[in-house]
């Protein structure tokens, strides 16, 4: 591929002294307190606390063991530029990731018009240079207009710098279209990253089929409306033997139907979302439009099962699938608000809360997933180690906050988590080499 | 009670007090002249977005009857039809400081997130297929003047449970009061689920005539055209409440309006075990012991929630 992935504005390289951070990066097997040293924008020295001199133009950071993570990575999010900058754009959605420690994001092409051109995305990638605060790659469409019935040009689209091709927000519903979407891979490569959802068994529903949607008279979303096409899908690709990636899994059928293609050896991977992992469908029986997501929040025994998934690698890695909407598209009645939920600025917090804390899942582990997605899309994986770029994410694991408190970096606030009490606060984040987020109490402390 | 959004934020002693309350009404209604002056000088506006004569003109009797005062605003015609928003809606009409918002949307949860954006007390008065509390009120109501008492009554509810929410707001009210309650229908048309509500579910009328009531409820024939059923032909022959079906014991209630020949035959309709009538008379005296319940006295304001850990 000739164009570069991942696309940011200009910045200025960071000469940084970290003093006394608690480095954890599951890759590099360190989990140790160290001092480190950051000069262009690269990981200069790693040395045992205290021992690194604080070189001439280099700012000193006082970590005092807090922890220093390699900057996670989201493979799935919506900056809606064009078209809907109201709810965000490549600037506010990348302050947002860089908030939540994000050091690389991609961008769903589900804008207006859809990144469905060569023209569309060369723009939108101009626009990036200028606009985005941390790395940030696109996906192309896989059809025109998102419509299921004309392939886009999808090699066309690569050499501009498609990661990657999804309809997200809609399925490939019929299979015969996304089978020559797979073998059309074999000319010009690129993750075919899909939705799944049967559009005949999802209809009109707002939630998950179940007691709740039962209770409330909503119409429900069974989860087999995901988890057959999640089948369905896998054994088309098994049989191209062609790359594909299943956004978001919702429910435990899901979960098997990858375990199963995983066994197969077919060439698939999976994502799950920090909502998906920490709420459940008895979240939405107060019927607060932020809690409406597609697919949406499912069962307790789903949840538990994702979170097995993720843990035992079916899941490869968590994507935020921050969904930003305006104030006033979701302060409505539950069925007449847009789907989706923000979710960059509270992705560790709320899994580092909500799993970390409890037992359920390892430090490292998360952090080792919440970085993973990167490399599914052929990016390479952040790490904490000498001469590499720095994407360095900054965290207090004491400091609680209620999500919100002090607004988003989002234009939008229509975040499941907000209200919430959160331990685990980003503080600083690095991405490329630049520093892309200071937390405002600590750069003060800092200072 | 600062609002009634729905069934389940009542207690059995609530709805008995509700209930009570409009007993005494009921007595007013006898007699010549029909009004009380309990309510002068407040205000209720019926804001409705779906078409309603029934329900919207019970709730404007009721009013009439405790003296009150009644602006109806209905969603078609006005700006609503100019795409303002819900919320704008609620915010311009709630300068007017109406003391009450009878609310009637197709949107589930709408009563209650109106109740967020103004003051007045609000009566759900139909959310989307979720709840339609003054109606499991008035049937509650109903049954008790009938049976003199619902405890370990078995009530069966039959027909489109799916769309509807008398049916979801009545399992609740007539479980609150001591009854059985099961529902029965075409499965495509009871929702995955619904048992959690504490119900039990059948897809036949076999052991119907365990029932001491039934519960009919209107088909509506735009389920026709989504196949969730074949026909009302076959619907009928499975499911409508004849004079076959219905023992001489049973107690036969409806919503209304009836679909004659279609959920009910018309010999069961005028039969004396029917109280459709006495449910719609119902309808005006415990929405009067709605009305005077939230407007008669002071009313106090709901506590603001604390943050959680996640």
């Amino acid at each position: 591929m000739a164009a570069t992935p991942l696309l940011q504005g200009a910045g200025i390289p960071a000469n940084l002294l970290l003093r006394d951070a608690h480095l954890l990066d599951p890759r590099e097997a360190i989990d140790a307190r160290h001092d480190v040293r950051v000069r262009g924008g690269e990981i200069a020295g790693l040395g045992a606390p205290g021992t690194l001199e604080k070189g001439e133009d280099e700012e000193e950071i006082e970590a005092s063991g807090r922890m220093l993570l390699p900057a996670f990575f989201d493979p799935h999010v919506h900056f809606r530029t064009p078209g809907q900058e109201h709810k965000e754009d490549l600037e506010t959605g990348t302050r947002a990731a860089a908030a939540g420690g994000f050091g690389g994001v991609i961008a769903m092409p589900n804008t207006d018009p859809v990144i469905d051109s060569a023209p569309l995305l060369r723009s939108l990638r101009d626009a990036a240079t200028r606009e985005a605060r941390v790395p940030v790659g696109f996906l192309g469409a896989i059809t025109r207009g998102l419509q299921g019935e004309e392939l886009t040009e999808m090699a066309e689209l690569r050499e501009v710098g498609a990661l990657g091709f999804t309809d997200d927000g809609r399925p490939v519903a019929s299979a015969g279209m996304l089978r020559k979407a797979l073998q059309y891979q074999r000319l010009c490569g690129g993750v075919l990253t899909l939705h799944e959802e049967d559009p005949s068994l999802s209809k009109d529903g707002v939630m998950h089929e179940g007691t709740v949607s039962a209770a409330l008279g909503l119409r429900g979303i069974p989860s087999v409306s995901e988890s057959t096409m999640v089948a369905r899908d896998a054994a088309l690709a098994g049989y191209e033997g062609a790359r594909v990636h299943f956004q978001h899994l919702s429910c435990e059928e899901s979960v098997r139907a990858v375990a199963h293609a995983k066994a197969q050896d077919w060439r698939v991977s999976a994502e799950v979302t920090p909502h998906h992992l920490l709420l459940s469908e008895e979240d939405v029986r107060g019927m607060d439009t932020r809690m409406k997501m597609n697919p949406p929040l499912a069962t307790e025994e789903d949840r538990k099962a994702l979170i097995d998934g993720l843990r035992e690698g079916t899941i490869d890695c968590v994507a935020t699938d921050h969904a930003p909407h305006a104030r006033e598209e979701k302060e409505v009645p539950f069925e007449q608000a847009p789907m989706g939920t923000t979710g960059l600025e509270t992705a560790f917090a709320a899994l580092y809360t909500g799993l970390v804390l409890p037992g359920v899942l390892e430090l490292g582990l998360l952090v080792e997933r919440m970085t993973a997605g990167a490399g599914l899309f052929g990016l390479s994986i952040p790490r904490i180690a000498i001469h590499e770029q720095a994407y360095l994410t900054l965290v207090d694991l004491d400091a609680e906050w209620v999500a919100g408190e002090h607004g988003w970096e989002s234009r939008s606030e229509n975040c499941c988590f907000a209200g919430r009490r959160l331990k685990g606060r980003v503080l600083l984040t690095v991405a490329a080499g630049v520093v892309v987020y200071r937390e405002r109490a600590f750069s003060v402390v800092a200072a | 009670m600062n609002h009634l959004l729905s069934i389940e934020d009542l207690d059995r002693a609530e709805i008995e007090r509700i209930v009570t309350q409009a007993q005494r009404f009921a007595e007013v209604s006898d007699r010549e002249i029909k009004k009380v002056p309990a309510l002068r000088g407040r205000m209720v506006l019926n804001l409705f977005y779906e078409a309603s004569t029934r329900t919207r003109s019970s709730f404007e009797l009721a009013a009439k009857r405790l003296s009150a005062d009644v602006v109806n605003f209905a969603a078609s015609g006005s700006s609503v039809e100019k795409g303002e928003s819900l919320k704008d809606t609620v915010l311009t009409l709630s300068a007017h400081k109406p003391d009450a918002i009878v609310l009637r949307t197709p949107w589930a949860g709408a009563a209650e997130l109106v109740s967020r954006w103004c003051s007045a007390a609000i009566v759900n008065a139909g959310d989307g297929k979720h709840e339609h509390p003054t109606q499991a009120l008035l049937d509650v109501y109903t049954l008790q003047s009938r049976l003199g008492g619902i405890d370990g009554a078995c009530i069966w509810i039959v027909g489109d449970v799916a769309h509807s929410r008398v049916a979801r707001s009545n399992i609740i009210a007539f479980q609150k009061m001591g009854a059985k309650v099961t529902v029965a229908g075409p499965p495509t048309l009871i929702p995955r689920g619904i048992e959690a509500l504490g119900c039990e579910v059948r897809f036949t009328l076999e052991e119907l005539d365990s029932a001491d009531v039934v519960y009919a409820l209107r088909m509506q024939r735009e389920r026709m055209s989504e196949s969730y059923l074949p026909s009302l032909r076959e619907y009928a022959a499975s499911y409508q409440i004849n004079g076959r079906r219905l023992g001489p014991r049973q107690v036969l209630m409806h919503p209304g309006p009836v679909n004659r020949g279609v959920e009910l035959s018309g010999e069961v309709v005028d039969s004396p075990q029917a109280v459709i009538t006495a449910q719609v008379e119902a309808g005006v005296v415990v929405r009067m012991a709605v009305l005077y319940e939230l407007l008669a006295g002071t009313r106090e304001s709901p506590p603001v929630p604390e943050p959680q850990l996640a």
